[in-house]
């Protein structure tokens, strides 16, 4: 088995790691970690383009993200009781799909289906249009409009964003800006 | 159950990790964070099926000529890529929520919350 198999187990016990962290810092800590080895996973994959996507957005932009909630809410997550149903919910839905990608292909099989479809088509597309990153010929060209679609859905969640947090200095003291009005009601 | 299917067998036990997170823990933050697990569980999924042993990342070098040399698939990179943008989207708009609910209530705790609610109706 490749390295990459030692490095899934320890992925796997990092995610129990934040499952098991009280302390919400903590575990926003060690889900950078988390994003960081991840994305040295996808070089060794050969998924450069993701990795460093993985790299800038998961171990940076969420964490910081995650960091700022946190300052903003409570560090401490407070101490539930144990629940049966959702590690049985979880443990019969993971044996149902290990069951169920049983006949998939073996770890990189190059007789397997998906690389003899549109692939080989791409890869000498982008050789004939003298790019050399093949990922960037299909997101702009191939795949252009799934990328338009992409960024219409970051732009609703930046608008989202605004909206949610936008009036935030006004909300914080409403008893003041609730004062005026009661008076002006009254005059009238 | 072969252990030549190792990668499926870790993309699963990630995905049930995330998922347990999100369902099991009443914290809002912990649950993006699961949320996010999960997410990073699919893309293993769909990035280890584009690996080809003896395969390179597929950028074609400067002096190639032809089809000597054998790339991993592109397409499963593409979409991932798409999928890592759209979910950090989908993480800051879930935060923010989460920012709006703790001004509201003063909690970040789902059964606090519902409890809280309840209240208010009876």
């Amino acid at each position: 088995m490749p390295i990459e198999a030692l490095l899934f187990v320890l992925l796997v016990v990092l995610a129990l790691a934040i499952a098991h962290m009280r302390d919400l810092f903590a575990a926003a800590m060690l889900f950078s970690i988390f994003s960081l080895l991840s994305a040295g996973m996808f070089t060794l994959m050969d998924a450069v383009d993701v990795a460093f996507t993985e790299a800038a957005v998961g171990a940076g932009i969420s964490t910081v993200l995650i960091l700022g909630t946190l300052a903003l809410t409570s560090n401490e997550e407070r101490n539930g009781p144990f629940r049966l149903t959702p590690l049985l919910v979880c443990l019969g839905l993971g044996a149902t799909l290990i069951y169920g990608t049983r006949d998939l292909p073996v770890y990189g099989d190059p007789g397997a289906v998906v690389h003899h479809h549109v692939a080989p088509e791409y890869i000498e597309g982008s050789h004939n249009i003298h790019i050399p990153n093949v990922v960037t010929t299909v997101l702009a060209s191939y795949r252009g409009y799934d990328t338009f679609g992409e960024t219409t859905v970051v732009f609703t969640a930046g608008l989202g964003v605004l909206l949610l947090l936008g009036g935030a200095a006004r909300r914080r003291d409403p008893e003041e800006e609730a004062a005026p009005q009661a008076t002006s009601e009254v005059t009238s | 159950m072969s252990l030549d299917q190792w990668h499926h067998i870790g993309s699963i036990a990630l995905l049930c990790t995330g998922l347990y997170i999100v369902i099991s823990r009443d914290n809002l933050v912990k649950k993006m964070m699961g949320l996010n697990i999960f997410q990073v569980a699919v893309i293993f999924f769909y990035v280890t099926m584009g690996k080809v042993t003896g395969g390179t990342a597929p950028i074609i070098p400067a002096d190639a000529h032809g089809h000597e040399v054998l790339y991993s698939n592109p397409i499963p990179h593409v979409l991932m890529l798409t999928a890592i943008v759209v979910g950090v989207a989908t993480t800051a708009l879930g935060l923010s929520l989460i920012v709006r609910i703790q001004e509201a209530y003063g909690t970040a705790e789902e059964d606090e919350i519902v409890r809280l609610d309840l209240e208010e109706i009876g």
